[in-house]
């Protein structure tokens, strides 16, 4: 059920509105977790052909975050919405941010693909980045499938994971630089993956910032700044 | 079918420290019917609040028992405590012109006098008898006018009959009259629903300089102008006090569902 009532306006029109604006916000985080999904794989798998795909899709995520924008000012000028509503449009507008953010880290990851194999792949590093890579895709999912049905609880888990994922990308850093001390010619292809790892770890920020959003859409809460124990505190008290 | 709807406590913070004017237990009746159930508000010195809600919610009717104006309704009934300043609004023995004075009133559609501009604005003070010389009665409707903004496109021209101002002219010309009593409180009842956005505009202005001294309650229909102008927001529903908070919160997080649905226009 929707619990934010968005679609009980006596406006026909802007039910519809809104409606159009969450999809098309979704159908964009589909676009970009994909991104993610195929630029890890890219680097893990050394396959170019998909890190080029991986590129190619930017266009269509700027596109999107453009027009995304632009039904978010149409509906703040036509409608000027208040309460939910409006926390809807700003928590999409943020998103939307966020998302296109997240598109221009897969980009990166990609392009880092492409270098590695170029150079010929990389003395180490894989596990992790598959391991941060796939607890990274499960945060953008779960930030996702939260937003599509408005769950401030499953939002809350992304933010904790986050943590994990900071904590993760700490030990990955101390072992890449393990590498770089005991072979330093490998420096330069060292550092392509600790470029990865550190666009997979600014992946996992945005999508603690979607959850974020979340909250403040679904609660009313501003949870920006502030420590996981705090967010959950101010939850329990809301 | 429709649900009943059980109202509670008013939600959100409808009592202050500092109130210019205090309600408790307010209920309004006209003949038998009750148009105001049991409210408990508190007006802050100095501030602007909005009364908003749907029609017929109450808002105009409570308003308007704020300086006994629906005394003129024969069959209309108020009943509570009403403090202005910690007097008794009510009190038998109370004068309500002077009581007028203090607490002015705007009204939705601009009423001028069927007199000259300087006549409008200085009918209060002569009947007050707040001057005694031409020169002072002269200082006060230019002050007067001053302050509702009004002064530079009139002051060619004050013998010319209110009426044949422009509709925002003359609502801002009642402005200027009830100034000129020197109230503490205005109380305004949908002033600019009959105005374009420009003189709305004006109209807001005003409001905005006139409350750094003057304790103002609006009722108004436009969410917007609620939002712009006001520091707190009281929503009414079918003659209870649903909600009062800050303006802020009650149109970015309401409290109670009812003040969601009206303010984002959805069915209640």
């Amino acid at each position: 059920m929707d619990k934010l009532h968005l679609d009980q306006h006596i406006s026909k029109q802007f039910n519809a509105d809104l409606e159009e604006l969450k999809t098309q916000m979704l159908e964009m985080g589909g676009v970009v977790e994909q991104q993610i999904i195929d630029a890890v794989k890219a680097i893990e798998t050394a396959d170019g052909a998909l890190a080029d795909k991986v590129l190619r899709v930017e266009n269509d995520v700027d596109n999107r975050e453009m027009k995304l924008d632009e039904h978010c000012t149409l509906i703040l000028a036509r409608r000027q919405p208040a309460a939910s509503d409006l926390r809807m449009v700003l928590a999409v507008a943020k998103t939307n941010r966020d998302l296109e953010r997240m598109g221009d880290e897969a980009h990166k990851i990609a392009k880092m693909a492409i270098a590695l194999n170029e150079q010929g792949g990389a003395p180490g590093g894989y596990t992790e980045l598959r391991h941060i890579g796939s607890g990274v895709q499960k945060m953008v999912n779960m930030a996702l499938d939260a937003f599509a049905r408005y769950d401030v609880e499953a939002a809350l888990q992304v933010v904790q994971e986050d943590k994990n994922i900071d904590r993760e990308y700490e030990s990955a850093m101390r072992e890449m630089m393990t590498y770089m001390m005991e072979d330093p010619r490998s420096i330069k292809r060292v550092m392509n993956v600790i470029w990865a790892l550190r666009s997979l770890e600014r992946i996992g920020d945005h999508a603690r910032n979607v959850a974020e959003h979340i909250i403040y859409l679904v609660k009313g809460l501003d949870v920006r700044h502030v420590s996981v124990s705090e967010v959950e505190k101010q939850l329990n008290g809301s | 079918m429709t649900n009943e709807i059980v109202y509670d406590a008013t939600v959100g913070r409808p009592l202050l420290d500092d109130a210019k004017m205090s309600m408790r237990g307010v209920n309004v009746f006209y003949a038998d019917k009750q148009a105001i159930h049991s409210v408990d508000l508190d007006i802050g010195k100095n501030q602007v609040i909005a009364l908003i809600g749907p029609s017929g919610c109450g808002k105009s009717t409570f308003l308007r028992s704020l300086n006994r104006m629906n005394d003129t309704i024969d069959i209309c009934r108020v009943e509570g405590h009403l403090m202005l300043e910690g007097q008794d609004i009510y009190d038998p023995k109370l004068d309500v012109v002077p009581l007028r004075a203090r607490v002015g009133m705007v009204f939705q559609k601009p009423n001028p006098f069927p007199k000259s501009i300087y006549d409008n604005v200085a009918y209060g003070p002569r009947i007050h008898g707040l001057a005694s010389r031409r020169i002072d009665l002269d200082e006060i409707v230019e002050s007067s006018l001053q302050k509702a903004g009004l002064w530079n496109e009139v002051k060619d021209r004050l013998h010319a009959p209110g009426t044949g101002l422009s509709g925002g002219q003359q609502q801002r010309l009642c402005i200027a009259r009830t100034i000129a009593v020197s109230p503490e409180v205005i109380l305004m009842d949908e002033p600019c629903s009959a105005l374009d956005p420009i003189a709305t505009a004006k109209v807001e202005e005003l409001i905005a300089e006139l409350s750094q001294n003057i304790t103002i309650a609006i009722v108004t229909h436009s969410m917007q102008q609620a939002a712009r102008v006001s520091e707190r927001t009281a929503y009414f529903h079918m003659g209870h006090l649903v909600e009062v908070n800050d303006t802020e919160k009650v149109f970015t997080n309401p409290e109670h569902p009812l003040t969601e649905a009206y303010i984002t226009g959805r069915f209640g």
